[in-house]
């Protein structure tokens, strides 16, 4: 109940922020929301912790930016092409990686997540160093013009809540409980007789592909896909927006992507400082404030949030 | 035979990276992600040594290991001895932000261009081997790098002090019911690593110049290396960091495309048939 108060209050703060906040700070921010939550499906409620989750987000950027760039696919199809890279991706990755645990398996993520950034580095379509640029907005389902910053703001909001929807009906159903199952006792889980592995698998191409959709409609919305996405920093950033928001909360990845994305906005022109600064919520989130922002609200009103 | 040259050059480094990492994994169960940083640190107390109060390369072999060593004490002391009762993610991402911290502040005052650091006079120039030239520095490098790594090898394989250690690995409330004082070995063994690490730095300051990002994508390619090595495996992680070194240098030569990605895809490979590496043991 509470959960659906707070949901009520942030679609609400959602659709008049940007009569109030410059819409492309909150595209930006909603973007990296959406990876974040499915970041923090695999780390929150799996406990896997995935270091080369940028590789989701730039491959499907580069996916959507081709799509609409060169084959010329209207924005929904752009978008839906990238997510389909990204599960891809997911799929292939997932199998190879997810009999590994723990920091075997955040190693080998992100070993992985280096090869596809060299790979973007080399490859001839992804453009190298320049990235796919001035990608076509167009005319999203052929009726909304994303040209005009409200349409696109609005668009890119429903793509947010759709995410942001699936990953809570995810967690809340008997799938996601199995799932926390296997985040607690995986020997356990598996003598009841569930495929951890299965398991496993289907989350991480699940998180894989919604981050995948955040990453595709990035690359629309800023109409540029570009080697940022895919390098490892993305992939430590989206780490420290869910730790910062709370780790296993609902609604802490959107606080926490709102956070830093706010703040980056804020040191921009500081150059190095992002970095330090990055770098010290990092090492007082693991060792003075593990909850989050959520979690620590949660736990004042001693409710999940 | 040049390639092959550079390609054991980069598995020196590789192995005396990984070799640190395996040490503090073994005994801490932390990868440790501020490696790169203390690796690029070490190098940088090289080249404030030589500024600021003009002392050589040899004497920076020396004391940059120790200076970087104990900050790595220091970090142990201040901050990781809190997070051994948590899940082991949370030391990664705290060696992590460090390493942020510490490139932050470097990037911050010295750009992203490199430092130069000369060659000591003493290993200058080279050897004409007829089918090669032999710089002597680079060939100083791999002798003394291997050196180093079997003397680590033997310290912790074959005494008194490295049973301990292994003991401790193992079951470190039997060792510290023995008597013996774990979480001091646990700190100098961390203070240890880092200080490989910092040698590797002032090793490669000669080679690669001094830079503030030198250690944030090698250590990248140092975890992979790592992974097929089988982590936690002393003689496995030398081998495999000399092994992999050759490996990419002789890519270079053959297919130049594939030079960065060949150890990410050695590293798919071993996984698929051995999850564990190549020299780990089943977890």
């Amino acid at each position: 109940m509470h959960q659906r108060v707070a949901f009520g209050v942030m679609v609400a703060l959602l659709v008049l922020a940007p009569f109030f906040v410059y819409p492309v700070f909150l595209m930006k921010a909603l973007c990296f929301a959406l990876f974040a939550c499915a970041f923090n499906l695999l780390i929150g409620y799996v406990g896997l912790l995935s270091f080369g989750h940028a590789v989701f987000l730039g491959g499907a950027g580069y996916g959507s930016a081709h799509a609409a760039k060169v084959w010329g696919f209207p924005p929904e199809a752009a978008i839906l092409f990238g997510t389909l890279v990204a599960a891809a991706l997911g799929v292939v990755i997932g199998i190879l990686t997810i009999r590994s645990r723990g920091i075997y398996f955040a190693n080998i993520t992100l070993a992985f997540a280096q090869m596809i950034y060299f790979f973007s580095v080399q490859a001839k379509f992804t453009g190298g160093e320049d990235g796919i640029q001035s990608v076509p907005r167009g005319v999203f389902l052929g009726v909304l013009d994303l040209r005009r910053p409200l349409t696109m703001y609005f668009v890119v909001l429903a793509i947010f809540l759709l995410g942001f929807l699936i990953v809570y009906r995810a967690i809340h159903s008997p799938f996601g409980q199995v799932l926390k199952a296997i985040r607690e006792n995986e020997p356990r889980a598996t003598s009841l007789g569930y495929r951890a592995e299965h398991y496993k698998l289907i989350v991480f191409a699940l998180s894989a592909t919604l981050s995948g959709l955040a990453g595709a409609t990035k690359a629309i919305v800023f109409q540029l896909a570009s080697l940022t996405d895919v390098h490892w920093t993305m992939s430590g950033e989206v780490v420290l927006m869910t730790l910062l928001g709370g780790l296993g909360t609902v609604f802490g990845p959107v606080v926490g992507a709102f956070i830093m994305i706010g703040l980056e906005n804020y040191l921009a022109t500081l150059g190095a400082w992002v970095t330090i600064v990055q770098g010290a919520i990092f090492v007082v989130c693991v060792l003075i404030f593990r909850r989050g922002v959520v979690g620590e609200l949660g736990r004042l009103l001693r409710r999940p949030l | 035979m040049g390639q092959l040259l550079i390609g054991l050059i980069n598995g020196a480094f590789y192995a005396m990276l990984s070799l640190g990492l395996a040490v503090i994994f073994g005994l801490l169960n932390i990868i440790n992600f501020a490696h790169g940083a203390q690796y690029m640190l070490g190098a940088f107390v090289a080249y404030f040594a030589l500024q600021w109060i003009g002392l050589g390369y040899w004497w920076s072999l020396l004391l940059a290991p120790i200076v970087v060593g104990l900050f790595g004490v220091l970090l142990e002391r201040a901050m990781l001895k809190r997070l051994y009762h948590l899940d082991h993610l949370y030391g990664l991402l705290l060696t992590f932000g460090v390493a942020l911290i510490v490139q932050g502040v470097f990037r911050h005052e010295y750009g992203s261009s490199g430092l130069p650091y000369g060659i000591p006079p003493q290993l200058s120039g080279g050897y004409n081997l007829g089918f090669m030239f032999l710089p002597t520095y680079r060939a100083w490098v791999i002798v003394f790098s291997l050196a180093v790594c079997l003397a680590t090898w033997y310290v912790i394989e074959r005494t008194r002090l490295g049973s301990y250690l292994r003991a401790a690995t193992e079951n470190p409330a039997l060792v510290q019911a023995f008597g013996i004082n774990v979480p001091r070995m646990i700190t100098l063994t961390y203070g240890f690593g880092v200080a490989l690490a910092a040698l590797a730095g002032v090793l490669a300051a000669p080679i690669y110049q001094v830079n503030p990002l030198m250690g944030a994508d090698l250590i990248i390619v140092v975890f992979a290396v790592v992974v097929i090595g089988g982590l936690g495996s002393i003689m496995g992680s030398i081998v495999t960091g000399f092994a992999l070194g050759v490996v990419e240098g002789f890519t270079k030569f053959f297919y130049p495309e594939a030079s960065n990605t060949v150890i990410f895809v050695i590293m798919a490979v071993v996984l698929l048939f051995r999850p564990s590496g190549l020299f780990g043991r089943a977890t």
